[in-house]
């Protein structure tokens, strides 16, 4: 059924890519929407009958050289299952939306170009780049379906090929992404190195042991957990546009928005929040590194929601906006509550991608027009897509009530991320950067509605007179997505972020871990004591001593009687790779203390949302002449966020120009003028000697170099005949 | 069949002479008879060489089909495959039909051309399969021959200064080279390949003129084959032949140049330098080691500022070669597997590249990226063939040009993480040159009055790259068919390396301890 699953939209991808000639494009587009659905129905029947222990399904060998073996294979475990979800169902009510969305295009001749079956091809491909991704059980293949989702968003971001920003917005996503990717393979390298193994469960099996060995990286010694995280973390950043490394994701928006939706906001951006509570069992082990990753996925956040709020174009709003919520995620993954991380991620990409539908379906009844200043009381013209919208921005600002679990999906994930964040921080940074971006976030989302269906018509009156309802095709989609994102958080609390013991039981994660759960409002030492109690915790940190101190990577003495004394002791988190889809550590409580956090924490990102809710109406529907005035007011910072903080310009000038300058320095002055410079001068004096005895100069080369092989070989053998021969 | 290997050797030369003595004429049909006997020359001898692989024994370290005679002079004539150097055969044997195919538009001195390029297949074989130091010189020396006239008749405007560059680079090379193989004969005694990689050279410490040679005469020997070895690869800083040769020759010649004869530098190194000298290896692979690591990025930039494509990938060759000497000297499983197979790899993705380039040359008769822009208009299924190949030279998982880049890193990560560092940066890079061509050559819309009749690929282009497709993406997926061949022969080269190294006592070097870690 996996099989299914993951090489149906393949299939899809070759028929419609290369056979819509034999079956029309229409054709291409049912083939490629039919096995997407059928993909999404066996995904949601493996989500519900998901097996409570880890499955392996090898398919065919793979790279393998010396100790290192590598085959395409599939791991089933709670991750990879609702991942399957995520990207299945979003992705075939993408293909569907696609129908109408890609019906006509301005951007290409109609009749003669194929883009149709071209995009169907696309999206299909990307799905299964996606699948392999998120379902590999080694890092390599994970690799694979990192790059090759790279791939084809590279190829979609640059569909418009006419469209030079387009193009060069593409090369951009592919470059910057493979800085991220840069790392990544570190990580690979490094984690080969130090475990001898790329398969997922043997680096598990490891990452207690690696927590307290050394790695020799450039030429300092680092603890091998930390670095290693760390360059994998490089991976996701690049992957889900975390700062430092978000530059493309804007740009990306200049694909066809159904690609925006499904690519850029629900599956593919989402990939390192995935990769890191894919490694919790190491990330564990690496606390330093979860504190970068907290600081930059909280700053991610706050940038990202500074810059939403003064985008005028309707997509890149929601990128920035994507950007920020994907902070959201690393900042519950860096504390430790990878299923918090999950959780947003699941719910996000209901809400989020019924957003982006929502803008394509503006955009479309606006002709292309992207400018919300050329918006404007849009309520009545397209009033479905106004409420999908509205229920999607409900979502993302996190409307619910407080102190309950009652309310849109966002409300819930997002606040169990508050509440994560203030428990792992201890209220620092990382927590107050996400209640300012909460407030933010509720500001710029309702800016976007405010601008786009209330108030005046502005802009060209024509387009607004002919602004037209999507078909059908188009709102199913959103109405499926809307569903998600009003009960997909109710429904699911318990699982991701409920009581400790439903948590354990969804991920897989055998029992014993409860007892540290037992009393969970005494705080850390008398969990930490009751869980020495319950299942000889004490005596695995003695281990785990033993192993520091032990420290060489091949000592097999030492790791055989670690390995059997952890077996002893049944504990599944030393000797062999922890049972359950993600792994907290027994001294990690970040999630109780979590659910124990004051009420004024709980309800901090309520009333965030409210503040951002009452200033946009107050600014937008109220007193229409306030924005300008306060960015006339305050115009430097304006502009400063305008322009995205300058991260493009800088990035120019320090890697983009000089990369350039470099080049041409290397060609001119080093291969032209050093190298041949000195071989020309060689050359002059040695050559005239050679093309003097070979008489002719004009084709004397040929001659010159036949004749000096003769002379070698000439004189090798004779050396040899003189000296007895080879005999 | 005892002499499989002469037969597939010398099946093209046959060939050859049979196109030198019979063929007669320059008109439509002489020339039509020339490119069919080539064709069926090349295929036959493709055809031929499967024997080889299908009776290669890889558990088998040794080398297998092996000939030997008495030849002229005292002389041994001795030829014999092993892991090493199986693929690198039928490598040659099957980009020869298509570099033949792919010159079907050739009007000038067609049968000289075939016979040129037929010559060069069984010179180049012979390189692969020579067991006796002094034949293997002579393929080695020999197959520039023709490869030098094919670029000098058939070549471009500058041939003639992009010639001159070529043999003063390898001339340079070959001397030092000949040297040494007289010093080997010296000490051991014989010329027999398997006889000199089982020798002890000597390896004690000496001083000449107050300078110490560590290693003493295994270094020399070392750095004189390295002499010729690097010019062949090319390595930096010795590549700057390379972008002019490429320039210079026709479509078909740099397919050949691209795809095989760089692939006897490194074949070079893991014939002779590693077994032959280990101690000297040793004490050089610092060296080797950040030369490859600078030729990745140095040539990667500098790819990057290229206006000619032909230029552009033949600074990208450099830098592929790169992680092959790279891996090589890595001196563990998956830098030498991976090193191994990224020549393989690379003959068919740059072979593939410069047929891409061919494919607009013959069309537009300009190299210049600037005269290109929005060819997928037009070009739909160029357009998809040229994307192909162009994520495969960047190394994407699922092609073949991952395998070998990520194996070598992983190889040189074991080693030397600061090399590994640098080289992995490549990565960027090379996604920075490869699709910022692309996008010029490709993308945007159709804008040049002059490319507005262009037509797409004919059947007869689509049809050469098919078999590339098929290679690319199947050694992506399944890579072991590679491994599968080369990995027992690495096994041992790397364990009798190993084994030379503790007898001369260097494994307590701090470079050998990081390596065995």
């Amino acid at each position: 059924m996996l099989q299914i699953i993951l090489f149906g939209p393949l299939l899809g991808a070759i028929i419609a890519g290369f056979g819509w000639r034999l079956i029309s494009i229409r054709g291409a587009q049912w083939v490629t929407t039919g096995l997407l659905f059928l993909s999404c129905f066996l995904s949601w029947v493996t989500f519900l009958t998901t097996p409570d222990t880890v499955q392996h399904i090898e398919l065919l060998r793979w790279i393998e050289s010396g100790s290192l073996s590598t085959s395409w294979g599939i791991r089933l475990d709670r991750l990879t299952s609702t991942m399957l979800i995520v990207v299945t169902t979003v992705s075939a009510l993408v293909h569907l939306y696609s129908f109408g969305y890609m019906a006509h295009d301005d951007n290409f001749k109609e009749g003669e170009e194929s883009y149709r079956a071209r995009f169907f091809a696309y999206l299909s491909f990307f799905t299964f780049a996606m699948l392999m991704l998120v379902t590999s059980d080694n890092l390599v293949q994970m690799f694979f379906g990192w790059e090759g989702v790279g791939v084809a968003s590279y190829l979609l971001i640059g569909f418009y090929y006419r469209k030079p920003s387009a193009n060069a917005a593409a090369m951009k996503a592919f470059v910057v992404n493979r800085v991220g990717d840069f790392g990544f393979a570190l990580g690979i390298f490094g984690l080969y190195y130090m475990t001898d193994s790329i398969i997922l469960d043997d680096i598990f099996a490891d990452a207690s042991r690696l927590a307290g060995m050394n790695l020799q990286f450039l030429s300092w010694s680092f603890d091998a957990t930390e670095i290693l995280v760390l360059l994998l973390f490089i991976g996701a950043m690049g992957k889900s546009a975390q700062l430092l490394l978000h530059t493309w994701l804007p740009d990306a928006m200049e694909g066809p928005t159904p690609v925006s939706a499904l690519i850029h906001a629900a599956t593919m951006v989402t990939a390192g929040v995935f990769m890191i509570c894919r490694m919790s069992p190491l990330v564990e082990y690496a606390p330093d590194a979860k504190s970068i990753i907290v600081f930059i996925g909280a700053s991610t956040a706050f940038f990202a929601a500074t810059v939403g709020l003064v985008q005028n174009d309707i997509k890149r709003v929601i990128a920035y906006s994507t950007c920020s919520q994907l902070g959201y995620m690393f900042v519950a993954a860096g504390v430790g509550v990878y299923s918090a991380a999950m959780f947003h991620l699941f719910t996000h990409a209901f809400f989020k991608a019924m957003l982006f539908l929502g803008a394509g379906s503006v955009i479309h009844a606006m002709h292309h027009e992207q400018d919300m200043r050329n918006y404007g009381g849009l309520r009545k013209k397209i009033p479905m897509t106004f409420w999908a919208m509205m229920i999607g921005t409900l979502a993302i600002t996190g409307v619910g009530i407080p102190l309950t679990h009652i309310g849109f999906a966002g409300f819930l994930s997002k606040d169990a991320i508050i509440e994560s964040a203030w428990a792992g921080t201890m209220g620092g940074y990382g927590f107050w950067m996400l209640v300012i971006a909460a407030l933010f976030t509720s500001f710029y989302s309702w800016r976007l509605i405010f601008l786009t269906f209330y108030g005046e018509a502005r802009g060209d009156k024509h387009t607004h007179d002919h602004a037209h309802e999507s078909p059908p095709v188009m709102l199913i989609p959103l109405g499926v997505l809307a569903l998600g994102a009003v009960f997909a958080g109710m429904i699911w609390y318990g699982s991701f972020f409920g009581d400790h013991n439903r948590v354990n039981a969804f991920f897989g994660i055998p029992a014993h871990h409860e007892a540290a759960d037992g009393d969970h409002g005494e705080g850390v030492v008398a969990a930490t004591e009751a869980a020495a109690e319950g299942d000889g915790h004490g005596a695995v940190e003695a281990l785990m001593e033993d192993t520091v101190t032990d420290g060489s990577h091949g000592s097999d003495a030492g790791a055989a009687a670690f390995h059997g004394t952890a077996t002893a002791h049944g504990d599944a988190h030393t000797g062999m790779a922890p049972q359950g889809a993600i792994f907290m550590a027994p001294e990690n409580h970040v999630m109780d203390e979590a659910h124990h956090a004051p009420t004024w924490v709980k309800v901090s990102p309520f009333v965030a949302m409210l503040i951002g809710f009452v200033t946009a109406l107050w600014f937008y529907i109220l007193n229409p002449a306030m924005p300008a005035r306060v960015a006339e007011a305050n115009r430097p910072l304006y502009l400063f966020l305008l322009n995205k903080w300058y991260f493009d310009e800088i990035y120019d000038f320090i890697f983009v120009r000089p990369a350039f300058w470099i080049g041409r320095n290397l060609w001119k002055r080093g291969d032209q003028g050093t190298i041949d410079g000195g071989i020309n001068g060689l050359a002059m004096g040695i050559i005239p000697f050679f093309t003097r005895l070979a008489g002719k100069a004009q084709s004397g080369y040929i001659f010159t170099y036949a004749f000096a092989m003769v002379i070698g070989i000439a004189v090798l053998v004779t050396w040899m005949t003189m000296t007895g021969g080879a005999e | 069949m005892s002499n499989l290997l002469s037969i597939v050797t010398f099946l093209p030369a046959i060939a050859a002479l049979i196109l030198a003595i019979f063929l007669r004429g320059e008109d439509a049909a002489g020339q039509r008879n020339a490119k069919w006997v080539a064709l069926i020359a090349t295929t036959l001898t493709f055809l031929v060489s499967l024997f080889i692989l299908t009776g290669f024994d890889s558990g088998n370290t040794g080398f297998q089909f092996v000939e030997e005679r008495d030849w002229l002079m005292g002389l041994k004539y001795k030829m014999g495959v092993d892991g090493v150097s199986v693929l690198f055969v039928l490598l040659t044997t099957f980009m020869m039909p298509l570099t033949i195919a792919a010159s079907w538009g050739v009007e000038t001195r067609v049968k000289e051309y075939m016979i040129a390029f037929l010559l060069l297949e069984t010179l180049m074989l012979g390189v692969f399969m020579a067991l006796d130091l002094v034949l293997f010189y002579l393929f080695f020396e020999a197959g520039l021959i023709p490869m030098f006239l094919i670029i000098g008749i058939w070549g471009g405007a500058n041939r003639i200064y992009a010639s001159f560059k070529f043999f003063l680079y390898t001339f340079l090379g070959s001397v030092l080279m000949l040297v040494a193989m007289v010093a080997m004969y010296a000490d051991a005694g014989t010329t027999d390949i398997p006889t000199l990689m089982a020798h002890d050279f000597a390896s004690e410490t000496f001083s000449i003129l107050g300078v110490q040679i560590i290693g003493g005469m295994q270094t020399l020997m070392f750095i004189a084959f390295f002499a010729s070895f690097a010019v062949k690869m090319p390595m930096w800083p010795v590549h700057t032949w390379l972008p002019d040769a490429h320039v210079q020759a026709p479509t078909a010649g740099s397919v050949v140049l691209a795809a095989i004869l760089l692939k006897m530098g490194g074949y070079g190194f893991l014939r002779f330098s590693l077994p032959m000298f280990p101690v000297g290896s040793d004490v050089m692979t610092p060296l080797v080691l950040w030369m490859s690591a600078i030729a990745i990025v140095y040539t990667s930039l500098v790819a990057l500022v290229q206006e000619d494509m032909k230029k552009l990938i033949a600074y990208s060759s450099v830098a592929h070669m790169g992680y092959v000497t790279m891996g090589i000297f890595a001196m563990n499983q998956q830098g030498v597997d991976g090193a191994i197979f990224q020549m393989i790899s690379h003959g068919f993705i740059s072979g593939a590249l410069f047929l891409c380039v061919g494919v607009i040359y013959d069309r537009m008769h300009t190299r210049e990226i600037d005269a290109y822009g929005g060819l997928v208009n037009r070009m739909p299924a160029y357009a998809m063939l040229f994307m192909l190949f162009t994520m495969a030279n960047v190394g994407l998982p699922g092609t073949s040009g991952f395998v070998g880049e990520f194996l070598t890193l992983m190889g040189i990560f074991q080693v030397n993480t600061w090399v590994a560092l640098v080289a992995t940066s490549g990565v960027i890079l090379s996604a920075a040159y490869a699709l910022y061509l692309y996008r010029r050559v490709v993308m945007g819309d159709l804008i040049k009055e002059s490319l507005k009749a262009i037509t797409d690929m004919t059947a007869r282009e689509k049809w050469i790259f098919a078999p590339l497709v098929v290679m690319t993406l199947l050694l992506g997926v399944y890579p072991s068919l590679v491994t599968d061949v080369t990995g027992p022969s690495v096994e041992a080269l790397i364990a009798d390396h190993n084994t030379a190294l503790a007898a001369a006592d260097r494994l307590g070097d701090p470079q050998v301890a990081a390596a065995s870690h």
